[in-house]
């Protein structure tokens, strides 16, 4: 029972992560019906970016609290983010707005790779410890163990979703990127700058993924100009599992294929008498991703992206 | 030799299209609504009614692109199950689309020769080796697309790329495109939209000719002088609804179709 | 996009094509002066281009955008690595240990030699199973896709690649046939008629045929090229077919081309099988060239530079895929032996290294061709052959189906 409690809180903590980052694929393809490949990347940056912070505020300051290190990590990794992803897309997606879809998909793959090589050549090729600024005595929930670093993740996964749906219920902003996601056109007609609605869609999602970006080094305790790559793909699963284009479908697929995960790779020998181990964990969210497009593409709470087939 | 044979069909009483029953509901919408026709072979055949009325919805379903809810479906007596496009296509039945739908960067010529691939055989072996039978059946498929262009009159644009054709000339293309399928059933939605008078007369002076050529057709159109002075008989639809069906004299004075197109409701 | 060449004179085009031709017969000579690393970059840039022309049929004819076609090449190459190398023998060895049912099943089987030494098929059976294979399995991975739309299509590709990588990772335990992330070495070289491209034990690869003698980088160039004109033959013929005019009807408009006859899910299974051949050939002889196979090699970095090559050359055009393959698999090289030394003499370290570089190269391709040039480096001057992505209202010209 330890194991299986265990099991559920690692997915509990990697579905919070899998769960801001996937809001941001589903923001920008329910708006644009567009999979922004290169947001795994953003993620990455904003966890770059924190390690800067944190090397500059170890440089100038190092006595402040590890608590407030992180914040300021993450309150300076927010605007990288937000910047460096309304560049990509002024530059990048906007020249393709009516360009089939083949176009933006393939170009989204080259600011991908660039975005890498660029982290590369900055950071370096090899892993980079990210510093350890709570405290690293795990508390004991009932025989399973959680770090501090994690119940924050969680919190802050909490807060942020919590705000994105009354932001989303609420206010204007909110109104307006539902209507274009629904219909551009007639939001347009009803006052609605497409422009602006698809600006902050890619803010808000950037800073979403940077505050993953940081606490997800936080957790692991390392940084690589590659660490985006593979948990962006899985978050976009987890947004097709959830029913891309639709903010709760988002949240929802990804705790949930991050408890698919955790609890897979914990019980994956049993259930195959030993052949497959965990080490085949990253297998999960690649077969949830063609189990859920071949059964029900609609994912779980249905596809709410404008008819535009 | 083919006028024969339709004839005696026609004889015999078989028709080209039967169809009964076929229903297709959307979500909260009923497209079709128990809509059932008869078409002879030889004939031309109309279906009209109002805008919305479901007439390419019923299009859609006999050919396969829609999966009706309920129907039965036969053709020249053989029932089919509307399952698959291509099914249909290769069973004997080709249409054209509302909305004109060709390979638009494939030539003229091309985009008819894709439409032999129905009735002809050659894959990766053929392709690869062009042995004998390979050359002859892609120089068989080459006249035909020529001889498909001449006939529906552009026959000079062989060579010109399909999206560069005037809107005219774009809907003959897809006419014989349809036609080098072989079908039996011609099914053609709005043929005439867009088209001025002589481009019309033309198009009717077209479809006579396939007519005359031994094949069914049947027509989705809204140009009612077009429609009563080329079709045989015409089925209406309204709201999904059969509400009339019968010579164009018929139905051209029948109240409730006068009452559809006319009336409050629209 | 007004691509016209001036009209194409046949006698010009034919003294062009020897021209090429010529090059490509004397260039391993002139270049075996400077020693053989330039042989051996144009030998895998041989090897891409391969890929590319496959990939092409799956992406340039068909429009299916396939981002996970290196799984082919890692089938062919595995193909290559079991069956002509003394893996088997470890393989074997492997089921006798953990399922001594199955390994002594497989013990009677192969008999003592093969138990002893692995399986050691000649080129004339690697290449026509490895071609199977990856076909085999381009059926298989094309199968659930048949429904999705290009984007989705993409990343269930995408997927699979992954989730091929990563099996090929971890198939040594419990029992050993991939050998995990070691790979698989000691791979034989080609062999044809007894002689063996590796050359010979001692000879300090050196092939001695017929009395000339040649280092073996220059017989694999050879080898290589011939291939290389097989496929690009093979793709130029199918593009020229019945099935050919099929891939570009469905790439163009899938419910018409279903509405006049075409069985799309058989042609985009056709489309997916056609490719994986021509991966799986090459990764067969990729991995007798080099002498080892591991998964490192099959990455998704490895299916996205495939695919930068087709759209960099020019998304459907034989010439221009091949353009794009050179380009992308021989430039970084190139570059490398040029920019290096120079990064060095002016800044006294190197910033930008060779792996960086082909990165860049590729990031840069696929987002500067989008955004100025879709069509590619060098298009197709016939319009038809050009698929949507040069002008984008192609199919909302064409209109929808509606209710």
């Amino acid at each position: 029972m330890d194991i299986f409690l265990q099991q559920i809180i690692n997915g509990l903590v990697l579905g919070s992560m899998y769960a801001l980052i996937a809001l941001g694929y589903t923001m920008v393809y329910g708006v644009l019906n567009l999979i922004n490949f290169a947001h795994g990347e953003i993620l990455m940056i904003g966890a770059m970016a924190g390690l800067t912070i944190l090397r500059v505020i170890e440089s100038v300051a190092p006595q402040l609290p590890g608590g407030v290190q992180l914040a300021l990590a993450i309150a300076g990794a927010v605007p990288v983010c937000v910047a460096v992803s309304l560049v990509i897309e002024r530059v990048a997606y906007r020249p393709l707005r009516n360009a089939p879809r083949l176009a933006p998909l393939i170009t989204a793959i080259g600011v991908s790779i660039l975005l890498q090589t660029i982290a590369m050549m900055i950071w370096g090729r090899s892993p980079i410890p990210f510093p350890q600024l709570l405290s690293a005595e795990p508390v004991n929930i009932a025989g399973a163990l959680i770090s501090h670093t994690q119940i924050l993740l969680l919190a802050l996964a909490v807060v942020a979703m919590a705000g994105l749906a009354l932001m989303i219920e609420r206010t204007r902003l909110g109104r307006a990127m539902r209507a274009t996601a629904e219909s551009p056109r007639v939001a347009g007609l009803m006052g609605v700058d497409a422009n602006k609605v698809i600006i902050a869609t890619f803010a808000i999602g950037a800073a979403l993924a940077a505050i993953a970006g940081v606490m997800w080094a936080a957790n692991y305790s390392t940084t690589q100009f590659a660490m985006g790559f593979v948990p962006g793909l899985k978050a976009f699963s987890a947004a097709v599992l959830g029913g891309i284009g639709n903010i709760y479908g988002a949240m929802l697929g990804g705790i949930l294929l991050g408890l698919i995960e955790s609890l897979g790779a914990g019980y994956i020998g049993d259930l195959t008498g030993g052949f497959l181990g965990s080490n085949y964990q990253d297998i999960f969210a690649f077969v949830v991703l063609v189990g859920v497009l071949t059964l029900r593409p609609a994912g779980i709470m249905g596809e709410r992206v404008a008819d535009r087939a | 030799m083919r006028q024969d044979a339709v004839a005696a069909r026609a004889e015999e009483g078989l028709a080209m299209l039967q169809v009964s029953g076929a229903s297709k509901r959307f979500g909260g919408l009923q497209a079709l609504s128990e809509v059932g026709l008869r078409i002879m072979p030889g004939q031309i055949y109309g279906l009209i009614g109002p805008n919305g009325a479901g007439k390419t919805t019923f299009f859609n379903v006999i050919t396969g692109l829609y999966q009706p809810d309920a129907g039965r479906f036969a053709l020249q007596g053989v029932p089919y199950t509307p399952s698959a496009p291509h099914r249909v296509a290769q069973a004997g039945i080709a249409r054209t689309f509302q909305n004109i739908r060709l390979f638009g960067d494939m030539t003229a010529l091309e985009n008819v020769m894709v439409g032999r691939h129905v009735r002809t055989s050659q894959g990766v072996f053929g392709a690869v080796f062009r042995h004998r039978a390979a050359r002859e059946e892609e120089a068989a498929i080459r006249a035909r697309a020529k001889e498909l262009l001449e006939f529906v009159g552009i026959g000079h644009y062989a060579g010109r790329t399909a999206r560069h054709l005037s809107y005219g000339d774009q809907r003959r293309l897809e006419i014989a495109r349809a036609l080098a399928t072989d079908p039996l059933l011609l099914a053609l939605d709005e043929p005439a939209a867009g088209m001025n008078p002589t481009e019309k007369l033309a198009l009717r002076e077209l479809l006579q000719r396939i007519r005359a050529d031994g094949r069914t057709i049947l027509l989705i159109e809204h140009d009612v002088k077009l429609v009563m002075g080329l079709c045989d008989r015409i089925t209406v639809l309204d709201y999904g609804k059969v509400i009339a069906e019968g010579p164009p004299a018929a139905v051209q004075s029948d109240p409730a179709v006068i009452a559809a197109y006319l009336g409050a409701s629209h | 996009m007004n691509h016209s060449f001036a009209a194409r004179d046949p006698r010009r085009v034919r003294a062009g094509l020897a021209a090429l031709i010529v090059v490509m017969l004397v260039f391993p000579f002139v270049a075996s002066q400077f020693g053989n690393s330039w042989v051996r970059i144009i030998d895998v840039a041989l090897l891409y281009i391969m890929l590319a022309l496959g990939l092409n049929i799956v992406v340039g004819f068909a429009g299916l955008l396939d981002l996970g076609y290196i799984a082919f090449y890692a089938i062919g190459a595995y193909t290559a690595g079991l069956f002509a190398s003394p893996q088997f023998a470890s393989v074997i060895e492997s089921f006798v240990n953990t399922y001594p049912a199955i390994g002594e099943f497989l013990v009677w089987l192969c008999g003592p030699q093969i138990v002893q030494e692995g399986i050691h098929l000649s080129l004339w059976f690697i290449v026509p199973l490895s071609a199977l294979l990856a076909g085999i399995f381009g059926v298989i991975l094309g199968a659930p896709t048949l429904k999705l739309r290009g984007d989705y299509l993409a990343i269930v590709t995408l997927g699979f690649g992954e989730i091929i990588r990563i099996f090929l990772n971890n198939l040594n335990g419990p029992v050993n046939i991939t050998n995990g992330p070691q790979g698989i070495n000691m791979i034989d070289p080609v062999r044809i008629f007894g002689v063996s491209l590796a050359g010979e034990a001692g000879s300090g690869s050196t092939v001695h045929v017929l009395g000339f003698s040649l280092p073996s980088v220059n017989a694999y160039y050879f080898l290589f090229l011939v291939l290389c004109g097989l496929t690009v033959f093979i793709s130029v013929r199918l593009q020229n077919s019945r099935l050919g005019r099929a891939w570009v009807a469905l790439r163009e408009d899938e419910i018409a081309a279903a509405a006049m006859g075409i069985n799309t899910r058989n042609v985009k299974l056709l489309a997916f099988a056609m490719g994986a051949t021509f991966g799986g050939v090459a990764g067969a002889m990729f991995a007798a060239f080099q002498g080892f196979v591991s998964p490192e090699s099959f990455s998704l970095t490895e299916s996205i530079a495939v695919l930068a090559m087709v759209v960099l050359g020019g998304i459907g055009h034989i010439p221009g895929v091949v353009l794009g393959g050179v380009l992308l698999a021989a430039l970084p090289e190139v570059l490398r032996h040029a920019v290096e030394p120079l990064q060095q003499d002016l800044f006294g370290r190197v910033w930008v290294d060779a792996e960086v570089m082909r990165q860049l190269l590729y990031g840069l391709a696929m987002v500067l061709i989008m955004l100025a040039r879709p069509a590619g480096l060098w298009p197709s001057p016939r319009p038809e052959d050009r698929p949507e992505a040069d002008h984008p209202h192609g199919a909302e010209s064409v209109g929808e189906v509606k209710a």
